[in-house]
């Protein structure tokens, strides 16, 4: 096992790697949170948005004057008044190859799903809004429009985008090796066809959008509950064409979860602040539930075409996958199914691998990044097979997968393919070994499968599920911080991203403390504004830890120097005889002589006006580092779940599930465990219960949680969980993201488990959720529910 | 452009009288406010959250007449003479609650968004007697949902309770 | 999801209520636990122009028990029934449908009156009421009636109620002795609506056969659903092993269910015969345990 020493970062810490408890709790457990809509705004008038009852039409006429007659209305905007900013937003991640079909922040001549925005009225509050949205009266001419990429791809379906030749919005074919010879010369070839269906990320608190344009500074103030604020206010600044420094993009201290659908870019978001110029004064937008079922990007919904050839030992010798991907009605960015293309081969020694990608349009709410971002389904991909390969061999699933995992030593282990941050796919470290003897040294492989034999001879139905994965994390470009020693004496860390839970005010005020070397509650983190410092990316694709971490790392360190400069002065000593201690810097040995960070501030920071300082006295103490990988990094971690199958009702009970998970060194277990119990429940959720359906024409059928299953306490049983720590050495914390890999495995892992339980009947679970509908169609054949 | 279309907003509102947290006061409100946005927007309780507006998510829940509720299901006009709980009620004296402190030890909560929810819903259930199995901490917290934790904390925090000398969660 | 204008009746005695009823009839909706009413004004599904709260009315507040049965007034909640321990003790297979009803904060609000005038197919309430032979008290401001539940649901979210009709009380005759009854359910999740449920109720007789059973689901039709069919095939036997396949593959056969997101028509026909016998098996065990 790879030990954290390697690195060297934990050794000599105090406050690093530690279980501590948050600094945000306080107030969040006592009603003091500071979400968007709990800020005291004062006099804002209130948003609601009309938006499209049409999965696809044209539009021919849209009469709001009823609307603005409503007492309380102040204004209706359609796309009519709104000129100057219906302009292209623009996707995240694209390819050279994609279709490009424009995107606008309000509807202007087509609708192509249900819940894009056509007119916006203010009024003096959401009451009233909501009252004159029904008196809003739009002509619409319906066409025909296609509810999943099965709908899309058929000859003669109709075109989400009129005057486009097709619905496909890119194919892109990714290969190492020379996968079709070693198809047709694999001693065994299995193939197999899965579909996962669309789930939400199902933050509690919905979006949120606030501005007011300040006459006094001349600058535009956005309040927004975005993940990625600077991302958010260099697209507002593009599309209103002004300088970044005309808007501050304010992302409130607490977000109510964020799960990915709030770092993408969405059309509210350019509405609301442009609206609020228009009229002169500051408006809100609170999305209420409906609205974040129908126009809140979702993800999931993809189908691979699978095939594996290998030997007869199990060794793989070629991975082809072939899967269709639902885009939605637009291309918010093709992040998703890239990062699909290349987590397909996970952990193992794959010689020839055939990765491509049909992405698909669809009159459904566009898709984009959400915890797992196209990984949970390459993992059932892939996973699924590894089962299927074990069953034809007639061996144990784990044994398969140890024949064919990178082993400690490979690394840097080149794939060969690349991934979705653009660099080639090559993991920096792991020990997939380990992790797969942390589930076999938990669960007795023997005795289950006697305990498995001997219930099924009661009519009870046990299975086990394995899923393992490696998961790229910590992308680029680049990610900042600012350190500063205040004048009165304390450290301000402000961080660029903006968290929705994950803790970033405590776990930074140890990063930072560490790398000073000072009292922990000297430092204080603040976050998500635009006006603490100037560039950020923001919280995504479990990056933070791997980004920001090191940045706060490298500019407490950078800023260290300095104090301790600015002390050597003072004290008339040699820096290297000095220590940062508590509040103090001291000379070792002599702790007596000493000077206090106050006393550090009052020199460097404050200063006596107009007065010179020597040359070699380090002023205004602050440091500003962007930390800039060169790669992703890649976390890697298994799933095993034992399930007891009901197959008279087609119910699953997980009994156990045990969790081993690899990002490197842990800054904050309590933190680290927390982001990977949460990613395990959206993974059940997604496995069992998750279904965001559709009709074949894109009528969105589950917008209330009546409909739509988020698993609860009953649901989610508590993991097992265990860590691998395998520091990753392209980082000076040798840490990796954990935001995701709970979520990861386990659609893969409960799908295997409950295709174990079934093996008596030879059943085949090739979609998800695991519905009771689903596993009893996979046991008795029922037929398919139709949508 | 023709006349405005009105609704006397006057003739929409009623009085009211209510406890909240201890503090009787009376509120002039419109008819169909629900509870939840009357405590947020007219009270200026805003630790109480909306999370679904259709009673499934439970980040509104409240105490009301010593019973968890969702505010969302409720019109302010209906809690005329009621006596209201919310979550800025409970760490009274600024100290957290064994049941708050159990939530931060455990770390049960995570973007915090739900968390009053669960908080006053575990209140009410704590005041019926204490939580002693894994199965009741789960059934007690099964009418709200979070996103975040997994609700593995949660039911560690819940469960910490009772191994400390049957506290309830509840300051005496 | 805010609601429409209305106004907001909230009068304090019956006949207050009949009143307004008569008055508003099709523009008003009766306001009592609100569980499933103020969903559907936030998502302005409905937007009554007047909304009666019958809250304040203390006459429709009580239930009674006693030698003759239940009487469960209109503002009787869901919770208060189900924690009182003669409520269970008379009516265990009230009980059950009572705890499976949504999560406590609902039930501390919800009323059971309001859920059978709400007459969701899919509940737990209307199935256990046919299955108890209930019967529905109902009056307007110029009449009084007396329906038996299975009368009263007539189709998915509509119930036989008038617009000027208020549901006042429901009435439950006592169980007899021997009388044994259990209510079972698949959901998605705990709390969930059913996709399929039954209330299953007999009588062993002293010859420790099963008498005057009684089937009914939820979930499966627009309405609870008698399996006359099934009762007739269990009533009078000893509910053997032989009994319960039997009535199971009757069920999966003779069923014809209502398909919708949730699940199959076939998935229903199938599982509705597996807690039928599961049901009925249950009624074996409880047997034993009353002469235990």
């Amino acid at each position: 096992m790879t030990r954290t020493s390697d690195i060297g970062v934990m050794d000599k810490t105090r406050n690093i790697g530690i279980a501590m408890t948050r600094r945000e709790d306080e107030r969040l457990l006592t009603g003091g949170g500071r979400f968007l809509d709990d800020l005291p705004f004062g006099d804002f008038y209130e948003a609601a948005i009309l938006r499209s009852n049409y999965p696809h039409a044209r539009i021919l006429a849209v009469n709001t004057d009823a609307a603005k007659r409503l007492n309380g209305v102040i204004a209706v905007f359609t796309a009519n008044e709104l000129g100057p900013i219906l302009k292209d937003l623009p996707p995240k991640v694209v390819h050279p190859k994609l279709n490009y079909q424009v995107r606008l922040a309000i509807a202007k001549e087509y609708v192509r799903y249900i819940g894009e925005p056509i007119a916006v009225v203010v009024a003096e509050n959401r009451y009233i809004a909501e009252d004159a949205l029904e008196l809003i009266e739009v002509d619409y001419e319906p066409l025909g429009s296609v509810g999943s990429t099965a709908e899309a791809l058929k000859v003669g379906a109709p075109l989400v985008h009129v005057g486009s030749e097709t619905n496909v919005a890119v194919h892109i074919i990714q290969q190492a090796g020379d996968p079709e010879a070693a198809l047709k010369t694999a001693p065994h070839v299995l193939s197999e066809t899965f579909e996962v269906t669309r789930g939400g990320g199902h933050s509690i608190e919905g979006r949120a959008v606030a501005a007011r344009f300040d006459e006094v500074t001349r600058q535009l103030i956005v309040w927004d509950n975005t993940q990625a604020p600077h991302y958010v206010r260099q697209m507002l600044a593009t599309i209103y064409e002004v300088g970044e420094d005309e808007i501050r993009l304010i992302a409130p201290a607490d977000i109510g979860g964020g799960f990915g659908p709030k770092a993408q870019f969405y059309g509210e978001e350019v509405l609301i602040p442009w609206i609020a110029m228009e009229i002169k004064h500051a408006v809100k937008w609170i999305e209420d539930r409906w609205e974040n079922f129908v126009s809140a990007t979702m993800e999931r919904s993809q189908t691979h075409r699978v095939e594996v050839g290998f030997d007869e030992d199990g060794h793989l010798l070629v991975l082809k996958d072939v899967f269709e991907h639902d885009q939605g009605a637009y291309c918010v960015g093709l992040q998703v199914p890239t990062i699909t293309m290349s987590t397909l081969p996970g952990p193992y020694v794959i010689p020839n691998i055939h990765s491509e990608l049909i992405a698909c349009y669809t009159n459904i709410v566009p898709t984009s990044s959400l915890r797992g971002a196209g990984r949970p389904q390459a993992v059932v991909a892939m996973e699924r097979m590894m089962d299927r390969i074990a069953e034809h061999l007639g061996i144990e699933a784990s044994e398969v997968r140890r024949r064919n995992l990178i082993q400690p030593d490979q690394f840097p282990y080149a794939v060969g393919l690349t991934f979705r941050d653009g660099s080639p796919l090559t993991y920096d470290s792991g020990n997939y070994p380990e992790l797969l003897d942390g589930v076999l040294s938990r669960i007795d492989l023997k005795a289950f499968r006697g305990e498995q034999a001997a219930a099924r001879k009661t009519g009870k139905f046990l299975g086990l599920g394995l899923a393992m994965f490696v998961e790229g994390t910590g992308i680029g470009p680049y990610e900042g911080a600012r350190v500063r020693l205040t004048n009165r004496g304390r450290v301000l860390v402000s961080l660029a991203a903006s968290p929705q839970g994950q803790g970033y005010e405590t776990v930074y005020a140890q990063v930072a403390a560490d790398a000073l070397g000072c009292d922990i509650g000297l430092v204080e983190v603040r976050h998500g504004d635009t006006s603490f410092i100037p560039y950020g990316q923001g919280t995504f694709a479990s990056r933070i830890t791997a980004t920001v971490g090191p940045a706060v790392w490298e500019a407490s360190g950078e800023l260290r120097a300095d104090i301790i400069s600015v002390a050597a002065s003072l004290l008339k000593t040699d820096v290297g005889g000095l220590d940062l201690r508590g509040d103090a810097v001291e000379v070792v040995g002599d702790p007596e002589k000493r000077v206090t960070l106050a006393d550090i501030a009052s020199i460097a920071n404050v200063g006596r006006h107009g007065m010179s300082v020597p040359r070699d006295l380090p002023v205004a103490i602050e440091r500003t580092s962007y930390f800039k990988p060169t790669q992703a990094v890649y976390s890697s971690g298994i799933s095993a779940v034992i399930v007891s199958v009901d197959v008279e009702t087609g119910k699953i009970e997980i009994i156990r599930s045990i969790l081993g998970h690899d990002c490197g060194n842990v800054l904050n277990p309590l933190l680290v465990e927390g982001q990977i119990l949460g990613g395990h429940a959206h993974g059940i959720g997604n496995a069992i219960y998750e279904e965001a359906k559709y009709s074949r024409d894109g009528q969105p059928q589950a917008v209330s949680y009546l409909d739509y299953a988020l698993p609860t306490a009953m649901e989610v049983p508590t993991p097992e969980l265990f860590h691998v720590i395998s520091p990753s050495p392209l980082n000076p914390l040798g840490v990796k993201g954990s935001g995701e890999g709970g979520t990861i495995p386990l659609p893969a892992s409960v799908a295997n488990a409950v295709e174990d339980a079934l093996r008596p009947f030879g059943a085949r679970i090739c979609e998800l959720p695991l519905t009771p509908q689903r596993v009893l169609a996979a046991v008795y054949g029922l037929p398919k529910l139709e949508s | 452009m023709s006349e405005t279309i009105d609704i006397d907003p006057i003739e929409s509102k009623l009085w009211i009288t209510l406890t909240i947290n201890g503090s009787k006061g009376s509120y002039f409100v419109e008819q169909r406010l629900t509870l939840a946005d009357f405590l947020r927007k007219e009270v200026g309780l805003v630790g109480t959250h909306l999370g679904c507006e259709h009673g499934s998510c439970g980040a509104c829940t409240i105490i009301m007449d010593d019973k968890a509720v969702r505010s969302c299901l409720l019109l302010a006009v209906q809690a005329d003479g009621a006596s209201i709980e919310t979550v800025e009620g409970l760490a009274r004296d600024g100290a957290l609650t064994p049941l708050q402190e159990a939530f931060r030890a455990h770390h049960a909560l995570q973007c915090g968004y739900c968390t009053s929810g669960f908080l006053l819903s575990l209140v009410a259930r704590l005041r019926e007697g204490p939580i002693e199995t894994e199965a009741e901490a789960r059934e007690s917290l099964s009418g709200n949902i979070c996103r975040c934790t997994g609700y593995t904390g949660m039911v560690s925090a819940l469960l910490s309770l009772s191994n400390s000398n049957g506290e309830d969660g509840e300051k005496p | 999801m805010k609601p429409s204008r209305f106004t907001y009746h909230a009068p304090t005695d019956l006949d207050e209520v009949l009143d307004l009823l008569a008055k508003y009839g099709d523009e008003a909706k009766v306001l009592a636990g609100g569980q499933s009413l103020i969903p559907m004004l936030n998502f302005r599904l409905l937007a009554p122009a007047h909304l009666i709260d019958i809250n304040r009315v203390s006459e429709l507040r009580n239930y009674l028990l006693d030698d003759s049965g239940l009487n469960v007034g209109a503002l009787v909640r869901h919770r208060e029934l189900e924690t009182s321990p003669e409520v269970e003790l008379a009516y265990p297979i009230l009980h059950e449908g009572l705890t499976n009803i949504a999560h406590v904060q609902i039930r501390n609000r919800g009323t059971v009156c309001g859920s059978l005038a709400h007459a969701d197919s899919a509940a737990e309430l209307p199935s256990i009421m046919v299955a108890l032979d209930a019967s529905m008290n109902v009056r307007s401001q110029s009449s009084q009636r007396s329906v038996r539940a299975e009368e009263f649901f007539r189709f998915h979210l509509t119930s036989d109620l008038d617009s000027s009709e208020l549901l006042v009380s429901v009435d439950i005759p006592a169980l007899g002795t021997g009388t044994v009854g259990v209510f079972d359910e698949i959901t998605r999740r705990k709390g969930d609506f059913a996709l399929v449920g039954a209330a299953v109720l007999g009588t062993w007789d002293s010859g420790g056969k099963i008498q005057d059973c009684r089937i009914v689901c939820s979930g499966v039709a627009p309405t609870p659903l008698r399996l006359r069919e099934a009762e007739q095939f269990v009533s009078g036997t000893d509910l053997s092993d032989d009994v319960l396949v039997g009535v199971q593959q009757l069920v999966m056969e003779s069923l014809e269910p209502t398909e919708d997101i949730h699940t199959s028509a076939e998935y229903r026909k199938k599982v509705t015969g597996v807690i039928v016998r599961r049901g009925l098996a249950r009624l074996t065990d409880q047997r034993r345990a009353i002469h235990v």
